[in-house]
């Protein structure tokens, strides 16, 4: 073993130098949720509720937690210790759940985990009660987004202390040394942690962006570990003794959104000659299930993503809470695609153009070009218009587009999530639809949807959001293509743990043997 | 000189208000930032809040004219993704660029002045026209293109260099620097080289073309005739008359190499503004797109007057004043 890891790191075995695509912007846990922040916060902070690999979620700083009435739950907290020696108890998670409201200048708040909760009860120093408005199963899986800080700390603790140190204190396996923005952050190893030990003292945590530079310094040894190797280099990197590949399937669904906000026309979507059309086809289902048809997905997988991902026909991966279990990728069929199209009143076709960002998803831009291809087999004339998501982003967020490709995190895991944002009618007052952009809008599902999440029993509940997911994808309300791999490539002689949330974990890198 | 000094400053100011209104409206065009920033689990309520919090629910004149009188005041804004002072954040960056920078420009007057010089006094031997052969190459070869290849081959393919970084530092005037340690020097070879390697050739070009110009000059002989020796007929007579053009490049170059070393620091992921402006750009972070243009004119700005006021201690002819 000592050959091996000597063989890796022959600078320092006791530093793992990681290198990771996207910089750290802060190491304030609740400033912004963005996973290449929170990938660095849990190593230094921890949650009540943990996620294992598959997303699922396991006790953390909470040992166990139930519900003992409708609307409170209950969390038996455990018994540890935080970086400067102060001891972790209910009043450390009562302040965190007020703090996380009342960051200044967030752009993005955890808010959205903890505000479900109206009330905090510390019961003893290790048993807090949270309390809902309403039955609300899903506060454990809202809660394993919110890092706990120490009460310590004190009233609006700054942002900016956070990066400097000063209040960078958690419970989590590392402690924090320093943060340089843009280039790296130092841990080290939190000898008192509750947990598995790390097997690496010193972390060096260094931000590389750029693909050829990161795979770069894999290769010559400078870091032990990259995350999002580029799909490119996969290959090449797969008959690399030197370094080991290591992949899962992640909770990122890469999805066409149909817009249906418009009774009339759509502005993209146009008769076989580019004439304006009197109703917006991608009201009428029929439409949307050949669009979806003539899609091959198993090719797009193999050709376009070099295998770097799965083709779905819902929101979740197999093997995941409230997985749809017989509900494959819908079949490749041009003949029947062709067939529909006419049924609905097309028979010579239409002329679509589809968008995409260029910069945001893997291969984003050359998989809606291949759809484009597939899509004129039934007699679309398709064209594809990709831009920066920047300038992407804002046009669809206002509707402006008609077909568009993008991508949705499932972060918790479950298909409620996906359910209440992508599909939902669109409304500001419930705070429901909030990325529904292509205003899909169906009475009965936002039914089911509401029924579902008022169901404590979890089997109970798994059975009504995939009850709901039939009808969603019974109906096209959007087209599902693919769910991405996450991958991570090493040096070889060491074992890592990919994990289907995106976040790589320096603590989860151990020597082989 | 003191109205040529106000006059340059006044033009100075005016060029940096410009380029902040265009900054600000051309930023206005191309999205909005919450749109980028915000958590994709937000919801409409946590939109509004985040778009209140950052001024974006105001008019883009009145969010200009907030912008306006925090300058006045020094304040350039707050970066919306890292939620400090952009001018904090850009000057924290700055010493690894200017590090970098100075390093790749020394290279390039210390290889490619000699190299120039020879090439101009022996332009018809071989090493003469090799050496003017291979800045061809300096000249053509793409930076990010010569950057991976000195990683292929220096760091993954020999490993007598790191592949990227800065390696260890060491303080000095309380900011951190690269050239003060052994690690750090070993990181800042490659990426300077590769910085610098454009350079060089231009350089290089423009000596050897000075050299050309003035060695058949009536001065030139008159100083060969006088019996001066070879070395000091080169030395001061030739390379003081061709410093100018030189000293004009360089410091041009000094301004265009730190403010586009971007391709070469995103290579090496070496951590200076360069990286930290395409990743502002890329989320619309507009305090530090901003905050950094204005530095960057400013710098120009600088530069400028150093490389006239260098000409004046050069050149007695030149004369700085409206008279000429």
């Amino acid at each position: 073993m000592l050959a091996a890891t000597a063989f890796a790191w022959p600078a320092a075995a006791q530093t793992l130098s990681v290198g990771v695509s996207a910089p750290v912007t802060s190491v304030d846990p609740h400033y912004h949720t963005l996973t290449p922040n929170e990938q660095l916060d849990s190593h230094i902070y921890e949650r009540l509720v943990e996620t294992d690999p598959k997303a699922r979620p396991v006790p953390g700083l909470a040992e166990s937690w139930k519900l003992i009435d409708d609307h409170t739950w209950e969390f038996k907290l455990r018994d540890t210790k935080f970086h400067d020696g102060s001891p972790f108890t209910a009043e450390d998670v009562a302040y965190t759940i007020a703090r996380v409201p009342t960051v200044v200048n967030s752009p993005g708040s955890f808010s959205v985990y903890t505000k479900s909760i109206v009330a905090a009860e510390i019961v003893d120093a290790h048993t807090i009660r949270l309390r809902t408005a309403g039955v609300y199963p899903l506060l454990p899986i809202d809660l394993s987004q919110v890092f706990i800080i120490s009460h310590k700390l004190g009233p609006n603790p700054a942002t900016e202390e956070f990066n400097t140190g000063k209040n960078a204190i958690g419970t989590g396996p590392y402690r924090f040394v320093s943060y340089q923005s843009g280039d790296r952050v130092e841990l080290e190893r939190n000898e008192a942690y509750w947990g598995r030990k790390p097997a690496w003292q010193h972390i060096n945590w260094r931000m590389i962006p750029n693909d050829g530079a990161r795979t770069a310094a894999l290769l010559s040894g400078d870091v032990g570990l990259i995350d999002q190797v580029p799909t490119a280099d996969l290959a090449r990197l797969r008959t690399d003794a030197k370094v080991k590949l290591w992949e899962t399937v992640s909770l990122r669904l890469i999805f066409l959104t149909l817009d249906q906000s418009r009774d009339g026309p759509t502005p993209y979507v146009t008769g076989p000659h580019g004439e304006v059309l009197a109703k917006n086809p991608l009201k009428d289902r029929r439409v949307r299930e050949a669009l979806s048809i003539a899609i091959n997905r198993p090719a797009i997988v193999d050709r376009v993503m070099e295998n770097a991902a799965i083709a779905s026909g819902q929101f979740l991966p197999p093997g995941s809470y409230s997985y749809v279990p017989d509900l494959n990728p819908p079949k490749y069929d041009p003949v029947r695609a062709k067939a529909l199209l006419t049924e609905a009143g097309y028979p010579d076709g239409l002329t679509i153009t589809l968008h995409s960002s260029n910069d945001r998803y893997l291969n984003d831009a050359k998989i809606v070009q291949t759809v484009g291809q597939m899509w004129s087999r039934i007699g679309i004339k398709a064209s594809v218009e990709a831009t920066p998501w920047t300038t992407f982003v804002g046009h669809a967020n206002k509707q402006d587009y008609s077909i568009y490709e993008l991508g949705w995190g499932i972060s918790t895991g479950e298909a409620s999530n996906p359910l209440r944002s992508l599909v939902s009618t669109f409304d500001a007052a419930k705070g429901r639809g909030a990325v529904n952009r292509g205003r899909y809008s169906n009475p009965k599902l936002d039914g089911m949807i509401d029924q579902a999440l008022t169901i404590a029993d979890d089997s109970q509940r798994e059975q009504a959001l995939i009850a709901a997911q039939r009808v969603v994808f019974d109906d096209v309300a959007l087209i599902p293509l693919h769910i991405q791999k996450n991958n991570w490539a090493s040096r070889s002689g060491v074992i890592y743990v990919p994990r289907a949330d995106e976040e790589t974990h320096a603590f989860d890198l151990r020597p082989a043997n | 000189m003191a109205l040529w000094l106000i006059r340059r400053l006044v033009q100075a100011g005016f060029v940096m208000l410009a380029m902040s209104l265009i900054v600000f409206i051309g930023l206005h065009m191309i999205g909005n930032p919450i749109d980028i920033l915000i958590s994709p689990e937000a919801d409409q309520a946590e939109r509004a809040r985040a778009i209140a919090a950052l001024g974006f629910d105001k008019p883009l004149w009145q969010q200009y004219a907030y912008f306006l009188q925090g300058a006045l005041h020094g304040d350039l804004g707050r970066s919306f993704v890292f939620n400090e002072p952009a001018l904090r954040l850009i000057l924290q960056r700055m010493p690894a660029t200017l590090e970098l920078a100075v390093t790749a420009v020394l290279m390039s007057v210390l290889v490619g002045l000699p190299l120039g010089l020879f090439a101009g006094l022996y332009p018809h031997s071989f090493a003469g026209r090799t050496v003017m052969a291979g800045s061809i190459l300096g000249f053509s070869l793409p930076g990010f293109w010569v950057g991976l290849m000195l990683i292929m081959v220096f760091a993954v393919g020999l490993g007598w260099l790191p592949s990227s970084g800065r390696g260890t530092t060491a303080e000095l005037f309380g900011v951190q620097w690269s050239f003060l340690t052994k690690d750090g020097l070993r990181h800042l070879i490659m990426p300077a080289l590769n910085l610098s390697l454009f350079n060089i050739s231009l350089v290089l070009r423009l000596a050897r073309a000075g050299v050309r110009e003035t060695m058949p000059l009536d001065y030139i002989r008159f100083a060969r005739a006088k019996g001066l020796s070879p070395q000091r007929v080169v030395f001061v007579h030739v390379l003081r008359n061709i410093l100018i053009p030189v000293v004009t490049v360089v410091g041009l170059e000094l301004g265009s190499t730190i403010a586009f070393s971007v391709v070469t620091e995103s290579v090496f992921a070496w951590p200076g503004m360069g990286k930290l402006i395409i990743d502002s750009i890329n989320v619309l972070d507009r305090p530090v797109i901003v905050a950094y243009l204005m530095i960057i004119v400013a710098l120009f700005v600088t530069i400028n007057l150093v490389v006239d006021l260098l000409y004046t201690a050069l050149d007695p002819r030149v004369r700085l004043g409206g008279r000429a």
